[in-house]
Order: C-alpha cells, then sequence, then structure tokens
C-alpha cells in the first residue's frame, strides 16, 4: 500500500464485509509525543477467538476467490516498521476494533495520502452505512458524522453526487484548519 | 471554510431534480475494492469516475464496490451494467481510460472493446 488512506480503505472493507452499520475511524497525530494513533472500532458480527488469532495470518481468508488476506497483515507489518503495534479486539456479535499506534516522523512511515477520497469512497459505496471521522492534531480536532448530515440532507440520498463532492471538499478543508494528514 | 449550513441549501436545490426511487434502472458502475484492487489503485478510478460524472452532470449513474473480482493481476477492474444489457468487465483501468469509458460506453452505449477483460485476454 502507497500510503495510510489506502490501509484505512483497505481496513474498513474488512467492517464492510462482517455486515457493519456504524464505523468510527479515530486518527490522532501527537506531534509532542512524535506518536501517530489509527483506531478502527465497527459494529458488525465480530470473529471468535480461534479466527482474531489467524486474522493477521497472511494465508487466512473468509473469502472464497482467493487462498490469501492480505489487507490486516500488511498494515501490521507497517505498524511494526515503525516502531509500534496493532492490538486487534473482538466480541463475536458485538464488532471488531484496530487500535495502532506507532512513530509520527519514523523514516518508514508511508505519507497520510488524500484520507478525503478514501472517506468519500467508502460513503459513496456504502450509502447505507454509517461513518464517523475524527482527525486530531494535539488539541485541535475535526470530526465527520454522516448521522448529522442525513439529519441534513433528509430525502437527498447521501450518494448523490452533488452531496458527495460537498462531503469530499468539506473533509478537505476540515483537515487542512488543523493541519491535519500532511504528507 | 465550508458549514453544514451549506448541506441545506443542495438539498433546497436539489430536492426537485432527485430522483428518490429506490429502485434505480440507470446504469451501475461497480469498481473492485479488495486488498489487490486498492493497491493496483481502485481509488483514482472511482474518484475520476466521479469526477467525470460531475464534469458532464450525467444523472442517474451508480458508482459502487465490490470485493475481489478474482482475477488480481488484472486490476483495477470496473464492471459496468447497463439496463438491458449483459455486463462489461474492463480492466488495467486508469483516469484517462475511465475517460472514455464513461464517454463511449456510459454516455453512447459503445462498449470500448479494447478495455476489456476479452480483450486483454487475447493478448496475453
Amino acid at each position: 500500500m502507497q500510503d495510510l488512506s489506502l490501509h484505512i480503505l483497505d481496513l474498513i472493507q474488512n467492517s464492510i464485509a462482517a455486515g457493519a452499520s456504524l464505523i468510527k475511524l479515530t486518527i490522532y497525530e501527537d506531534k509532542e509525543k512524535n506518536w501517530l494513533t489509527i483506531d478502527i472500532e465497527d459494529n458488525g458480527k465480530g470473529m471468535d477467538k480461534i479466527a482474531m488469532r489467524r486474522a493477521a495470518d497472511p494465508f487466512y481468508t473468509t473469502r472464497s476467490t482467493r487462498k490469501v488476506g492480505l489487507g490486516l497483515p500488511l498494515f501490521v507489518a507497517m505498524a511494526q516498521r515503525c516502531g509500534g503495534d496493532v492490538v486487534l479486539k473482538s466480541t463475536k456479535g458485538k464488532g471488531t476494533s484496530i487500535k495502532s499506534g506507532f512513530q509520527l516522523n519514523h523514516i518508514d512511515r508511508p505519507p497520510f495520502g488524500k484520507l478525503e477520497d478514501t472517506i468519500t469512497t467508502l460513503i459513496l459505496c456504502n450509502p447505507d452505512i454509517d461513518f464517523v471521522y475524527i482527525h486530531k492534531v494535539n488539541d485541535d480536532e475535526f470530526k465527520l458524522d454522516t448521522r448529522d448530515i442525513r439529519q441534513i440532507i433528509g430525502d437527498i440520498p447521501i450518494e448523490h453526487p452533488e452531496i458527495i463532492n460537498w462531503i469530499q471538499s468539506y473533509m478537505k478543508d476540515g483537515l487542512n484548519e488543523i493541519n491535519g494528514g500532511v504528507q | 471554510m465550508k458549514t453544514l449550513k451549506e448541506l441545506e441549501e443542495i438539498r433546497q436545490r436539489t430536492l426537485e431534480s432527485v430522483n428518490l426511487r429506490k429502485d434505480r434502472t440507470g446504469a451501475r458502475v461497480v469498481v473492485g475494492m479488495a486488498t489487490c484492487g486498492i493497491a493496483a489503485g481502485a481509488r483514482p478510478i472511482l474518484m475520476a469516475f466521479l469526477e467525470e460524472i460531475k464534469n458532464r452532470s450525467l444523472k442517474d449513474i451508480t458508482v459502487t464496490q465490490t470485493g475481489c473480482i478474482g482475477v488480481c493481476r488484472l486490476e483495477p477492474m470496473v464492471e459496468v451494467y447497463l439496463p438491458g444489457k449483459d455486463k462489461v468487465t474492463y480492466v488495467k483501468m486508469t483516469p484517462e481510460k475511465v475517460k472514455r469509458v464513461v464517454a463511449e460506453h456510459l454516455v453512447n452505449n459503445q462498449v470500448v472493446q479494447e478495455f476489456t477483460i476479452g480483450a486483454a485476454e487475447k493478448n496475453d
């Protein structure tokens, strides 16, 4: 994966496949501690202990089209390469959370990439799922919650080109404002 | 800085033109969005479709995603479904190819044969 935004897009596909109706992404750039955390939480069907233990194994997948599952293993390898790690928690029937933390200025840390494109893609392709995206840089915070948007737009589908377009620029502006996801 | 208030304006503006029917009858563009697709550049492809649809103000086209289509070496892959027509699978997509698929296939109803999986398999 070229950048963190693509890792995130890939990881959230697991939440979608798990039938989640609410997916929360929290990114926290702590510049003083030089630490970056990326957490994803979903209310999907969760995993039992056996599936969870195997989730980071590249030769484990639940899909039938091929025999490897590289999404999570690639992300774990990236985090460990950057002096951090990933913690997976899951409760069958309740949901799954991925918590990761690693050095913000580590030489091997991939760039953030276009976070706004990742979230836009997710909302456009999964209009029935609610997404919460929180991005913090030190004490500044940007937040997007599709439930707030739905409340305002009412009958207009969230995947309407005008709405999607607005969401994309709203995020771009919001991230700019807090200087989030720079390089 | 954009504010949520603008959404209210968009709502007012689009309310009349919006097709509120749940049974969409228009074209469907499906982008493969598994690890293989994402790593190969599926997201820029999807964004390119979005951009073209916006620029041409095309109505009633659904852009969505699917998992692994099964031929990872040909990613990014896109499936186009037109009502009453067979599915067309485009392979090794680029944002440039997207422009032609939108213009020729979605607008003018002509499949871009040279980008299809059939053409790619013949060349192999």
